[in-house]
């Protein structure tokens, strides 16, 4: 226990915006100017921003997501920092649950706050609106972990970040389909699926991501 | 519980070059070996292996005792000021009074300054130091020398036998000269 806080109390530090490690609220920049810039490509027509602005927001969302993955595993790895904490006995599946859930409080409580804005920038119902903010909360923790994993994954490989961004995309494609079709169903199935997406998601990709480090490792 | 460590017959492959083979060294406590070689003769992948970082291509080795790992990999995050990124592995190893260590390795000077300005020597005091706070039985340093000035090179070579006297191992991979309690050496040679 006192090592999964120091761990965390680490990670927070180095991820959370204002941190040293991560990209700061660049994600949420980033998230803030594709609501911003959708209303100006498509016209003001309020109604159809009404009707596809949950879409956008959730197609932002996961593009942010995106954004961090580039120093999520990297940097620590180069800096030999999984070693160290091998030799200590520490498992490489308890760093990267503990990376996981850092990642996730880094960028997404940010994401679900920026999602008012957004959402007003885009005229959506109050009633849409509590639909996506639901649907992103089950969403985000799933995202996290498809970063996490293939974050890891291309860690060592030159270019990876880039790479990282291309394995995102399929790999969360049934939360966006689950997530952003609950906005066109009258009850909250659509959510709940998204959220056993992400359950699953979170429970396989800590150890997807410390096969990754070890195999790093050895190459 | 004695520390001990042992490497039976062990060889290591990188890529498809076998680096080494047969190799076997036994430690127990109060031993120091150094370990001599040419560049790239896989001194660095024998610490490794014996760290349990790297698995060695054939043979097996066994430790009993924590091992504290010293390498070219500083594992301090550059942004942080020295004091707070030595704080969380100090953290992770309980040390009650890190600040004793700090001035053995001279480094209490250093600890508001961010990682990434310290020079190459400095860094080398500050893993020193980390390894000395996290108390394991076991060393394994690859080039600890490199980088110091020549005070602290008589500064480890002292810490060395210090820590061997009080029953800790300690495998020293350098190509420099470091006189070390026992004058034990190993030279690896291609295909040693």
């Amino acid at each position: 226990m006192r090592v999964f806080l120091s761990l965390l109390r680490r990670d927070l530090g180095l991820l959370m915006p204002g941190g040293s490690g991560g990209s700061g609220v660049l994600p949420l920049l980033f998230f803030l100017a594709v609501a911003m810039l959708y209303p100006f490509a498509v016209g003001p027509d309020a109604a159809l921003l009404a009707r596809t602005g949950g879409g956008v927001i959730w197609v932002a969302a996961l593009l942010a997501a995106i954004l961090p993955l580039e120093r999520l595993v990297t940097g620590d790895l180069e800096a030999g920092v999984f070693d160290q904490l091998h030799v200590r006995g520490v498992s490489e599946e308890l760093v990267m649950v503990v990376r996981l859930i850092a990642h996730w409080l880094a960028f997404a409580p940010l994401l679900l706050v920026a999602t008012l804005p957004a959402a007003a920038l885009l005229g959506l119902s109050g009633e849409t609106t509590g639909t996506v903010l639901l649907g992103l909360l089950a969403g985000t923790p799933g995202l996290a972990a498809v970063g996490l994993a293939v974050g890891a994954l291309t860690a060592s490989l030159r270019g990876g970040a880039a790479l990282a961004g291309l394995m995102v995309i399929p790999l969360a494609v049934p939360i966006l389909i689950f997530g952003a079709g609950a906005l066109s169903r009258p009850d909250s199935s659509g959510i709940l699926l998204t959220a056993a997406i992400s359950l699953a998601l979170c429970a396989l990709a800590p150890l997807a991501a410390a096969a990754a480090l070890k195999a790093a490792r050895e190459s | 519980m004695q520390a001990q460590l042992i490497a039976n017959d062990i060889a290591c492959r990188r890529g498809d070059r076998l680096l080494f083979k047969g190799l076997t060294l036994a430690c127990e406590a109060g031993d120091a070996v150094h370990v001599a070689g040419a560049n790239g003769v896989g001194k660095s992948s024998l610490l490794r292996i014996l760290a349990g970082l790297l698995r060695p291509f054939a043979g097996k080795v066994e430790t009993s005792g924590a091992i504290g790992l010293v390498d070219e990999r500083l594992a301090l995050d550059p942004n942080q000021p020295l004091g707070k990124a030595l704080g969380f592995w100090e953290q992770l190893d309980s040390v009650d009074q890190p600040g004793r260590v700090y001035g053995l390795l001279q480094i209490e000077a250093l600890l508001d300054v961010p990682v990434r300005f310290l020079s190459t020597g400095q860094k080398k005091r500050a893993a020193l130091a980390r390894l000395l706070n996290s108390s394991s039985p076991i060393w394994l340093l690859d080039e600890p020398l490199n980088g110091l000035d020549t005070e602290a090179q008589r500064t480890v070579e002292t810490l060395v036998a210090e820590h061997c006297e009080g029953g800790g191992i300690a495998v020293v991979a350098s190509h420099q000269q470091i006189s070390l309690p026992g004058n034990r050496t190993v030279s690896i040679g291609y295909f040693s």
